[in-house]
């Protein structure tokens, strides 16, 4: 507690001495920043904060596509090694060198991270030994080929050595260990209100335009809109839906949009037995689980109205998907569009499979995680209904949500997917690969979804270092998975932001929210 | 008296040790923090380590044990999203709340307990009915939508005031306040009132009745008889009988403006207690919750105790003895 204290002592001398900076900008996040420590814990509005303040070796542009970061190239060398050239003269705040040393150490510490309940680790595990070959060169050797390493290092955030050995997450949070060589400066971070930042001048991919940043955590839809609207932030993350239209109508803000990497789709439950939540007309359990067979799965898909759905509940800040990974992605099959909508052909689909009549179906949804997640599943209930298959809509909390998802307790439930690599890989392997404990797949295919031919396809690609040919197995192993309907995909959400006019920013597919990349205009 | 606390601090072990037990078994019936904590890449064995390194894939009662363990020796345990102290996060976290809701109980009392007198005094005129019929939307207004009308008026459409957040605090005793800078003033200057509507017109309600009834008895008859001032016999036989359940109210009150200013400060993003409690739900952050919990019911005992103490002031027939309470 005295410790505590103190600190909240000290962060508030370091408020009143320095004060707003004149060119300061302030913006308003929608979700909390639990930690500073850029390894603890792999959140994206924490990551989004390490961003400013850490670089990494590769990095991502607006499209998700890998660009240099600390690392000027990179490129494999013999089947099982990486090797990373680094920037030269990059230093940290504290006026140091930043060298190969400090990578290494940062990939290690990633792994000594004790006690976090979501850790980097998925990203620096395949690495067996790093050979530092001078200050600016690094090697990663890997036990089998590993073409995603560029990909998973561009996860990993580079902390200084000095500061940072020895220093626990609550360090990074009062500042003590708090050193980067990103373009912003660590200066205060008030847990659940706060976090401030100061701009680094010596930054090597260029002056920031603004020289300060405050990001306040404005969690409530509602208070987030009002604190654009009375002015006490330039710009707001995530504004809510139904309120675009009024900030887009008001000259006095401008907002912007970009499609991002993140579907929206249904899972069906694959597995033999059937659940309490798909019953006959009667309300009795059915004797066989109907989504095991594809005429019902395709009848479903064809039942949804995806422009109806992406116009009416998502007010067009959507675009309907029949896919898995949004176009510019790695993996994006160009040409394969969502099921048309055919309320007809669904009810001769459902009449062929053996249910003329229809069933009756509770569609589960989580509550609050996804943008209108709630009034998506609503509408889709509807619609399932007028072919026949009469359905209602249960939602709770994420966090019980989920639990229950990946026990296989619903019949039919909503999710989204965010393709943080930018590649088509990412959601194939974790949703739709076979469940396998030992091989890590199927982490979240909580349908149960098992295809070997997919399996195959996928296990090729993840082992493939030519890119084109990667690409080429992705997108025949995603064909194969719409064929064969083994999840319904809805729409790719948009990641919107509203500023103020006079401040503009370039939209991103991963949905950061970058200071650096704010402008005035 | 000493009897009477040491008794009132032993059932209070009790009630905490009652507490503890049913929020563990409640978030461990809700789920898993793993689940939506971990990065939706992670492959299985990732996630089960994650699990064991928490402690997680223990069994209930010994989660519960290790816990009891590091609480009586004052930890209660690390949060597993902020990977800091549990404790040490309220601690940091109760100025705001504390002061948001001395702010909300001050500004109730100097309103409610007047504005009440006079519409017990003159129930009949038009000034007394319009305290009561204002009371009435004190009551009946949700929390949460007068929040955002004070925003939309005061902040947005007029642009007096911030619409969130907490204003610059300076250090008194160690501990940082907003109340004594202009910028801290006038970020409560909208959350406080908000917070404080239902208890100015729960204290109106409550004085009013209390003096109408007060006015009738004997002994307000009699002061009067003896040729008393208005003033003094309103201000000391009335007043002063009429506080007993008025500082019974007051003192649940306060506790619950501290417990439950959750709404307040989600509208007003004040980073409060209230704001950390329902974060820590939604991430399943189980040490913050117990925590909290603890904290607040720690809280309560102790307000009970001082309107217990208050309440032998006020009333000398009233004896704090070993069964009262």
């Amino acid at each position: 507690m005295r410790r505590a204290l103190g600190t909240v002592v000290a962060i508030v001398a370091l408020a009143v001495a320095s004060g707003a900076p004149a060119q300061s900008l302030r913006i308003g996040l929608a979700a909390d920043v639990t930690s500073i420590d850029p390894h603890y814990i792999n959140l994206i509005p924490n990551n989004n904060i390490a961003e400013h303040i850490f670089d990494k070796l590769v990095r991502m542009d607006a499209d998700s596509r890998l660009v240099p970061g600390l690392a000027t190239s990179w490129k494999p060398i013999g089947a099982t090694t990486w090797e990373f050239r680094l920037r030269k003269g990059v230093k940290f705040h504290d006026g140091s060198d930043l060298t190969a040393a400090d990578v290494a150490f940062s990939i290690d510490r990633v792994a000594r991270i004790e006690n976090s309940p979501g850790p980097f680790v998925a990203y620096t595990k395949a690495i067996t030994a790093i050979d530092i070959v001078d200050p600016t060169t690094i090697r990663f050797r890997t036990a089998s080929p590993h073409p995603l390493m560029p990909n998973d290092l561009s996860t990993i955030y580079i902390v200084s050595r000095k500061v940072a050995s020895g220093a626990s997450t609550e360090d990074f949070n009062t500042g003590r260990a708090t050193v980067g060589s990103g373009p912003y400066r660590f200066v205060r971070y008030v847990n659940g209100d706060r976090i401030e930042l100061v701009r680094n001048d010596g930054w090597w991919g260029g002056k920031a335009p603004f020289s300060g940043v405050t990001f306040r955590i404005l969690k409530n839809d509602a208070a987030r809109v009002a604190a654009i609207l009375s002015g006490d932030v330039d710009a707001i993350e995530q504004p809510p839906i139904a309120d675009l239209t009024r900030l887009s109508a008001d000259p006095r803000f401008v907002v912007v949009s970009k499609i991002s990497h993140r579907v929206i789709f249904f899972n069906f439950n694959h597995l033999e037995r059937s659940s309490p939540f798909v019953t006959d007309r009667d309300g009795r359990q059915l004797a066989r689980n109907p989504f095991r067979d594809l005429r019902v799965r395709r009848a479903m898909s064809k039942a949804v109205n995806r422009t109806a759905m992406v116009e009416r509940v998502m007010e067009g800040h959507a675009s309907p998907s029949g896919q898995l990974v949004s176009a510019n992605l790695f993996g994006h099959v160009p040409g394969l569009e969502a099921d048309a909508f055919d309320p007809e052909g669904a009810k001769r689909l459902l009449a062929e499979a053996g249910y003329p009549d229809g069933f009756q179906l509770t569609i589960h949804a989580p509550a609050g995680r996804y943008v209108n997640d709630e009034k998506i599943a609503q509408a889709a209930a509807q619609m399932l209904t007028r072919v026949g298959i009469v359905s209602k809509v249960e939602t709770l909390p994420m966090a019980p949500y989920s639990a229950r998802a990946s026990r296989q307790e619903f019949s039919f439930h909503l999710l989204g997917w965010g393709a943080s690599t930018g590649k088509a890989s990412s959601p194939l392997r974790s949703l739709l690969a076979t469940f396998d404990r030992d091989k890590g797949t199927g982490a979240v295919n909580w349908g149960r979804y098992s295809n070997p031919a997919l399996d195959l396809l996928i296990a090729e690609a993840v082992g493939e270092v030519d890119d084109g040919r990667r690409r080429g197995l992705l997108e025949q192993a995603t064909r194969l998975a719409m064929a064969d309907v083994a999840l319904m995909p809805l729409h790719f959400q948009f990641a919107i932001w509203a500023t103020r006019k006079g401040i503009a920013y370039a939209p991103r597919t991963d949905e950061y929210t970058l200071a650096f990349q704010f402008r005035a205009t | 008296m000493l009897v009477f606390v040491i008794r009132r601090s032993l059932q209070s072990v009790v009630v905490l040790v009652a507490m503890s037990v049913i929020v563990f078994v409640g978030v461990y019936a809700i789920g898993n923090p793993i689940d939506i904590l971990i990065n939706p890449q992670a492959d299985q064995i990732d996630r089960e380590r994650a699990i064991a390194a928490l402690g997680l894939d223990r069994p209930l009662w010994e989660q519960y044990l290790t816990f009891l363990r590091g609480a009586v020796t004052g930890d209660l345990g690390r949060s597993f999203v902020h990977s800091t102290s549990a404790l040490g996060l309220i601690v940091e976290k109760m100025p705001a709340t504390l002061e948001l809701a001395f702010s909300a109980m001050l500004i109730a009392i100097v309103l409610g307990i007047p504005l009440g007198l006079w519409a017990g005094l003159k129930p009949d005129a038009l000034s007394g009915r319009t305290i009561m019929a204002g009371s009435i939307l004190g009551f009946s207004l949700p929390t949460f939508w007068v929040g955002l009308m004070l925003i939309m008026v005061f902040s947005v459409m007029l642009g007096w005031l911030p619409s969130n957040g907490r204003g610059t605090t300076v250090d008194l005793f160690g501990v940082p306040l907003s109340l004594l800078t202009v910028d801290g003033l006038a970020h409560l200057a909208l959350p406080a009132p908000n917070l404080a509507l239902f208890n100015v017109a729960l204290l109106i309600r409550l004085t009013r009745s209390g003096a109408r009834e007060a006015l009738l008895q004997d002994y307000v008859k009699f002061a009067r008889a003896k040729g008393l001032s208005n003033r003094r016999v309103i201000g000391v036989h009335v007043l002063r009988n009429i506080l007993i359940p008025v500082v019974t109210v007051i003192g649940l009150q306060f506790g619950a403006l501290i417990a439950f200013a959750i709404v307040t400060e989600s509208v007003f993003a004040w980073p409060g207690m209230g704001k950390l409690l329902i974060d820590s739900i939604n991430l399943l952050d189980r040490p913050v919750i117990v925590a909290y919990l603890l904290v607040i019911v720690t809280l309560f005992i102790a307000i009970n105790l001082a309107v217990d103490i208050l309440y032998s002031a006020l009333d000398p027939r009233v004896r704090l003895s070993e069964g009262g309470g």
